[in-house]
C-alpha cells in the first residue's frame, strides 16, 4: 500500500503544503496584488493599448489562473510518483 | 429564408441533438445517475464543468456589465475564474478521493454526524434553488425573446426538455449534453466576438484586438473609449475607483470562495475516474471558461464604442432618429433600448447628464444580444447566439437541479431516513425527486419571488460562508470536530444571510430593512453581495474557537483525513481499514 512509515507520510503532506503555498502565492499576487491593489500603478505601464493594470484583472489573471491549475497538477504527480502513490492505470 | 425560420431550424436542431444525447445516455444504476459511473475522460469533463459553470447570466448579462462598469466589472472576470484555483488545490481531488456520491455526504462521514449532513443538505439546497430561479427566469426570457412565444410558454419548453434528459439520464445524460451545450454556446460567443474585433482591429483574436490599435483613427481602442466616454461626460473606461478597492477587494474574494464552494460545480469533479484526473479536469474546466471570460471584455467594451458611435459622440454627428439603423429599430420593439426626443430636434443625445440625455432605456443585455446585428453579421450568426444563449440557460439548470435531487434522494431519503433502501428504489426516487426539483424551479420560475434580482449574489454568499470553510476544514485540519464544524456553518450562514437582509430587507422586502441599502451603513464599505468572504472569515473563526472548547473527533476520522490526503489507498501501510 501507500507510505512505509508515518514520516513519508508527513513529509508528503508538507510537500503538498508548500506547493498550494507557493501557487496560492501567484495567484494572489496576480488578481488581488496587480489586479486590484497596484491596479493604478501598473495602469502607467502600457502594452499596445492595455494599461497594465487594467489588462492585469481583465486578461492577465485569467491566464495565470489557467496556468497555476496545470502546474499544480504536474508538480502533484511528479510528487505522487516521488512517494510511490501515483495511481495506476486501472484504479477506479 | 427569413431570420426566425432559421432560428427555428438552428434551435431546433440543438434540441434534437439534447434530446438524441438523453435517449443514448439513460443512467441504468445510482453510480450513473448521481456520478456517471465515474468514467468521464477529464477533458470531457473539463468541457461539461464549463458549460455547468457558465450560465445565462455568463452568456447574455456580463459582457454587457463590463461594458457599463469598465475595469469595475473585473470583480465578476476574476472572482468566477480565480475560484477555480481554490477548486483545483484545496478541494477537488481529496473530494474525489473520498468517492461519493454527494458534498453533504462527506460532511456527515468527516464529522460522523447526521446534524452536519442535514445542515450540509440545507446550505445546499439554499444556494442551489436561489440560484436555479435565476436560470429558470433566464431560459424563459431567452426562449420568449428569441422563438417568439409568451414566458410561459418558453418556460415550459425548456423545463420538458430539461426534464426529458436529466430524469432520464441523471448525471450521465447531463454530463453528455452539458458537452454539446458548451460547444454550442462557445461557437455563439466567439464568432461575433472575432468579426467586431476584425472589423474594428484588423485582429482576429478578441483578445489581443482589445490591445489594439483602430483601424479607422490609428488610436488603440481602449484609448479612443476613454476620450469618447470623457466628451459624453461618463466615467473612464480603465480607470480605478479609489473609494471602494476594499469593497472590490472583498467582492472578488467572495465570489472566488463562494465559486469553490458551490455543490453543482464539486459533484462534477466526482464523474473522473481517478485524482489525477479531477486535478487536470480543473485546469481543462478553466481553459473552456476562460475563452469565453477573455473574450467578454472584448465584446464589452467593442459593443460599448459602437453603440456610442451609432448615437454619436459630438453635437454634429448625433443621431438622426429618422435615420436610426435597423438594428436600433429591432430592439426598440423588445423595449430594450427606448429613446425619447427630449428637445424635439429630430436628433438623438446620449449624454451622462439626466436633464439632457434622450437615450432613456438601454438594457446591458442588448450588448451581446444585439452584437451579431451591431456588426452585420449574416442571418444564422444570430440564430446560432440564439441556440447558445438557451444551452448557457439549460445547462446550468440541470447540473444545478442534479445537485438538488442527488441531495434529497441519496443525503436526506437513503442517508438520513431509510438507510436500507434497495439500488434500484433509490434509483426510482432519484428520478422522482430531479422531477419534483424541476417542479420546484419550474413554479419560482412561474412566480418569480420578489427577491429574484439578489438572489444569485446570495447563493455565492451562502456556499462562501457555510460550505466551502467545512469542506476546507474536513481535509486540511485534522482536529476539527462535529461541534467546530456545525457551529461555523451555522455561524456563517446567519451573518451572512442577516447582513444582506438588514440592507435589501428580509426576504429582500425592501420596507424591512432596517438599515437601507445606503453605502454609509456598510461596514468597512462592504456591499451586501460581497459579505460572503466575511461570512467565511466568521465561519473559521467560530469553528477554530468551538473546537478548542469541545473534544477532539474520534481516532477513526483522523485516519478518513489521512486516507483523503493521498491519492492511494489507505494511508498507512499497516492502518488498513
Amino acid at each position: 500500500m501507500a507510505f512505509q512509515n508515518e514520516t513519508l507520510k508527513k513529509q508528503y503532506w508538507r510537500d503538498n503544503l508548500r506547493i498550494i503555498g507557493g501557487l496560492l502565492a501567484v495567484w494572489a499576487f496576480v488578481s488581488f496584488g496587480c489586479g486590484i491593489i497596484f491596479a493604478e500603478a501598473l495602469n502607467a505601464i502600457h502594452i499596445g493599448g492595455y494599461p497594465l493594470g487594467f489588462w492585469f484583472a481583465q486578461q492577465g489573471s485569467i491566464v495565470t489562473f489557467v496556468a497555476l491549475i496545470f502546474v499544480y497538477a504536474k508538480l502533484m504527480d511528479r510528487l505522487d510518483r516521488k512517494y510511490g502513490v501515483q495511481e495506476t492505470e486501472d484504479a477506479k | 429564408m427569413d431570420q426566425q425560420t432559421l432560428i427555428y431550424i438552428v434551435v431546433g436542431a440543438t434540441f434534437a441533438l439534447y434530446l438524441g444525447i438523453a435517449i443514448y445516455c439513460k443512467a441504468g444504476s445510482t453510480r450513473e445517475f448521481y456520478v456517471a459511473s465515474k468514467g468521464v475522460h477529464p477533458v470531457a469533463n473539463g468541457m461539461a464543468t464549463a458549460a455547468d459553470w457558465m450560465s445565462a447570466a455568463s452568456f447574455i448579462s456580463m459582457a454587457g456589465l463590463i461594458a457599463f462598469l469598465g475595469y469595475g466589472g473585473s470583480v465578476f472576470l476574476m472572482g468566477w475564474t480565480g475560484g477555480f484555483v481554490l477548486l483545483a488545490m484545496l478541494l477537488a481531488p481529496y473530494l474525489r478521493k473520498f468517492g461519493k456520491f454527494t458534498v453533504p455526504e462527506f460532511l456527515g462521514d468527516r464529522y460522523y454526524s447526521n446534524t452536519a449532513r442535514v445542515i450540509g443538505v440545507i446550505c445546499l439546497i439554499l444556494a442551489s434553488l436561489t440560484y436555479v430561479i435565476g436560470q429558470m427566469t433566464g431560459t424563459g426570457v431567452a426562449f420568449s425573446r428569441f422563438l417568439e412565444v409568451s414566458y410561459e410558454m418558453g418556460l415550459s419548453i425548456g423545463m420538458l426538455i430539461v426534464f426529458f434528459y436529466a430524469v432520464m439520464g441523471g448525471m450521465k445524460g447531463i454530463t453528455y449534453t452539458q458537452i454539446a451545450q458548451y460547444c454550442v454556446m462557445i461557437t455563439a460567443y466567439t464568432i461575433p466576438a472575432i468579426f467586431i474585433s476584425l472589423e474594428m482591429t484588423g485582429w482576429a483574436l478578441p483578445q489581443i484586438g482589445l490591445g489594439a490599435q483602430l483601424t479607422e483613427h490609428g488610436t488603440y481602442v481602449l484609448d479612443r473609449l476613454d476620450q469618447v466616454l470623457n466628451e459624453l461626460g461618463f466615467a473612464e473606461y480603465v480607470a480605478v475607483n479609489e473609494h471602494n478597492r476594499i469593497n472590490m477587494f472583498f467582492y472578488t474574494l467572495s465570489l472566488m470562495i463562494g465559486t469553490a464552494g458551490l455543490p453543482h460545480v464539486i459533484i462534477r469533479f466526482f464523474t473522473v475516474p481517478t485524482v489525477k484526473a479531477a486535478r487536470s479536469s480543473a485546469g481543462w474546466a478553466l481553459v473552456f471558461i476562460a475563452i469565453l471570460y477573455t473574450t467578454a471584455p472584448t465584446v464589452g467594451a467593442m459593443a460599448r464604442l459602437n453603440l456610442m458611435e451609432t448615437f454619436g459622440t459630438t453635437e454634429a454627428t448625433e443621431m438622426v432618429y429618422e435615420e436610426r439603423p435597423q438594428w436600433v429599430k429591432n430592439w426598440e420593439q423588445t423595449g430594450l433600448i427606448e429613446f425619447t426626443d427630449k428637445d424635439n430636434d429630430g436628433t438623438i443625445t446620449y449624454s451622462s447628464n439626466e436633464e439632457e440625455n434622450e437615450v432613456t432605456e438601454l438594457n446591458r443585455d442588448i450588448i451581446v444580444l444585439a452584437n451579431p446585428e451591431i456588426a452585420m453579421l449574416p442571418d444564422w450568426v444570430i440564430a446560432i447566439v440564439a441556440a447558445g444563449g438557451l444551452a448557457a440557460a439549460l445547462s446550468t439548470a440541470a447540473g444545478l437541479l442534479l445537485a438538488i435531487s442527488s441531495a434529497v434522494s441519496h443525503d436526506l431519503l437513503k442517508g438520513v431516513f431509510k438507510p436500507d433502501i434497495s439500488e434500484k428504489n433509490e434509483l426510482l426516487a432519484g428520478r422522482l425527486s430531479m422531477a419534483g426539483s424541476i417542479a420546484v424551479a419550474g413554479y419560482l420560475g412561474f412566480n418569480p419571488p420578489g427577491f429574484a434580482a439578489g438572489t444569485v449574489a446570495l447563493a455565492f454568499g451562502l456556499a462562501a460562508a457555510s460550505l466551502f470553510p467545512a469542506l476546507m476544514f474536513g481535509i486540511f485540519y485534522k482536529k476539527m470536530n462535529k461541534e467546530g464544524a456545525i457551529a461555523g456553518m451555522l455561524a456563517g450562514l446567519t451573518v451572512n444571510l442577516l447582513y444582506v437582509f438588514q440592507h435589501k430587507g428580509i426576504m429582500f422586502v425592501a420596507s424591512t430593512s432596517f438599515l437601507g441599502d445606503l453605502d454609509p451603513n456598510w461596514f468597512f464599505g462592504i456591499s451586501p453581495n460581497a459579505f460572503g468572504a466575511v461570512g467565511a472569515i466568521v465561519n473559521f473563526i467560530v469553528a477554530m474557537a468551538v473546537c478548542k472548547m469541545t473534544p477532539e473527533p474520534p481516532e477513526n476520522i483522523q485516519h478518513i483525513v489521512d486516507d483523503v490526503r493521498v491519492p492511494v489507498g489507505s494511508s498507512l501501510a499497516s492502518g488498513g481499514h
